[in-house]
């Protein structure tokens, strides 16, 4: 059955799922974010899976998959059912989401630094097929941004002003050695518009990923208490 | 007239595919931009130069599928598919989706480059992955249609373009080996741009001759149904023995014997020329010559009871 919930409905949700998850930590870390995206900001519903006009969320930090399904489920998109069966053989659901198995979910994710050049791509192709609405949204870590691969995505998307696409870093301080400054001082370098945000906050959340930033991509830090 | 190289005829024809169909799109990494250059002015949402980053050069083609076009990737071998490899395995196939991916380059067409712009093992590597359909061209003709080909299809296609080539195109039917001679005393498949000094090599021996220029999907059907004496030859020019698997699965039902002759896995660690890495390796004519006759000529050996 399918239903639509609350943001308070969440850790039922995720209590639903039994399976030996090991990142308990980093779901929780984005259960916020990704309520605001689907609550809020994203152009996406169960009936639009398929449009080409819709928005894309990208989750790259495929780490968190129990908040992602928890909220994926809240809105619709998986089955409650399928909860419980979290991790086993037969699931759509393991400990890293598969967009070959369930419908909504954009890529499939787990090792990182993967999303963000996808993402760009997309950006690319909905400008190339003239989707001008639709937007790309791609959720990383701040300890997902050591992977070289992300450095060549920024600096490429700041270059040339691909301002169809936005990056919401959770930064809940996972980068072994940090990042002087802030995430947000990388992302800036390269042209990007950037805002650092309580990543529990969802009024400031929805005002800084629905902020305008015609001809620049936009990086939203969602500042997350390291526990 | 100088015959065009397989490389100069794939940036014509992608070209031209960009003016006359709207989903394709050609991504770089720097390598090929200035050919592409006037592409790039008409179609400036399509021809995307990346910089120099390969990483980035597979998610984006990833990104561009995902997106409903049909992206063709270019570059050098090495950069195309070895260091971007799990790019290639989890950008592409884990997420279900096609691209053509086009190399140049081939095994060591620009030996004075070094080792880093060799990669023999490029085929064998996707090996290591499922759905490729891998197309290795020996004449530019060849290239060209494989090429129309693929940017039609959906799949996961790599072609393999090299320097160089036969002296004229063989009549290939898309996806199957082609008969270029046949004899009693064994097969010999040659791949791609071998097929010149295989035909050289086997001159008067009575030998069938295969040609590829797809060797994913391996067609076992014809390797099976042309096979006289279960004596096998391969001549690839890419790792020796990379096909050796495809051969053993074809024949597993028939008692066979195989010799894998391409590139060694060894360093030379010489410059020069193409041809000088061919005769290296013992993929000239004259040595081919020798290699075949010597397999052939050998009875294999039975073990005493």
């Amino acid at each position: 059955m399918k239903e639509r919930l609350s943001f308070a409905d969440l850790p039922g949700l995720m209590d639903m799922m039994s399976g030996d998850e090991k990142h308990d930590h980093s779901a929780a870390s984005t259960l916020d974010v990704l309520w605001v995206l689907y609550d809020q900001v994203l152009r996406i519903s169960p009936d639009s899976v398929a449009d080409d006009d819709r928005d894309r969320f990208l989750l790259s930090k495929g780490h968190a998959p129990k908040a992602f399904y928890a909220v994926l489920a809240a809105k619709g998109f998986i089955d409650l059912a399928e909860l419980p069966g979290f991790g086993t053989f037969g699931s759509i659901l393991g400990h890293h989401p598969d967009r070959n198995l369930i419908t909504g979910v954009e890529i499939a994710s787990g090792s990182l630094g993967h999303g963000l050049p996808i993402g760009v791509g997309v950006a690319l192709g909905l400008r190339a097929r003239g989707e001008e609405a639709s937007r790309v949204f791609v959720l990383v870590g701040d300890g997902e941004l050591d992977e070289g691969s992300n450095h060549e995505a920024i600096a490429f998307a700041g270059a040339v002003g691909l301002d169809r696409l936005a990056v919401i870093a959770v930064d809940n301080s996972s980068s072994t050695y940090g990042w002087s400054g802030g995430v947000e001082t990388r992302f800036s370098r390269e042209g990007w518009s950037a805002a650092r945000v309580n990543g529990r906050d969802h009024q400031a959340l929805a005002q800084a990923l629905s902020a305008a930033h015609p001809g620049v991509p936009r990086l939203v830090v969602a500042v997350i208490d390291p526990s | 007239m100088t015959m065009d190289t397989m490389r100069d005829r794939f940036i014509r024809v992608t070209s031209e595919l960009l003016d006359s169909d709207p989903r394709v799109a050609v991504v770089l990494a720097d390598i090929g931009a200035s050919s592409f250059e006037p592409a790039r002015q008409r179609h400036p949402d399509r021809v995307i130069n990346l910089g120099i980053r390969e990483q980035l050069l597979i998610g984006v083609t990833s990104g561009l599928a995902l997106s409903g076009l049909r992206p063709v990737a270019h570059t050098f071998a090495p950069f195309l598919v070895e260091r971007p490899f799990e790019q290639i395995k989890l950008d592409i196939v884990h997420q279900g989706v096609g691209a053509v991916l086009v190399s140049a380059g081939g095994s060591f067409d620009y030996p004075f480059y070094g080792r880093t712009h060799q990669a023999p093992g490029d085929v064998a590597l996707l090996d290591t992955l499922p759905g490729w359909t891998v197309h290795v061209p020996g004449h530019p003709d060849e290239a060209e249609a494989q090429l129309r080909a693929a940017v039609t299809a959906d799949g996961p296609v790599y072609l393999r373009l090299s320097v160089p080539a036969n002296a004229v195109p063989f009549p290939v039917r898309a996806g199957e080996l082609a008969v270029l001679r046949t004899g009693s005393a064994g097969t010999v498949l040659a791949v791609g741009p071998m097929a010149d000094a295989v035909l050289a090599a086997t001159a008067g021996l009575d030998v069938t001759v295969l040609y590829a220029t797809t060797i994913r999907p391996f067609d076992a059907h014809t390797l099976r149904a042309t096979l006289s004496n279960p004596d096998v030859v391969l001549v690839e020019p890419y790792l020796t023995g990379t096909s050796v698997p495809f051969v053993a699965e074809a024949l597993r039902d028939i008692p066979h014997r195989v010799l894998a002759l391409g590139v060694g896995r060894q360093e030379l660690r010489s410059y020069g020329t193409p041809a000088e890495h061919i005769a290296a390796h013992s993929l000239d004519a004259v040595s081919l010559r020798a290699r075949i006759a010597d397999f052939l000529s050998a009875k294999p050996l039975v073990r005493k009871q």
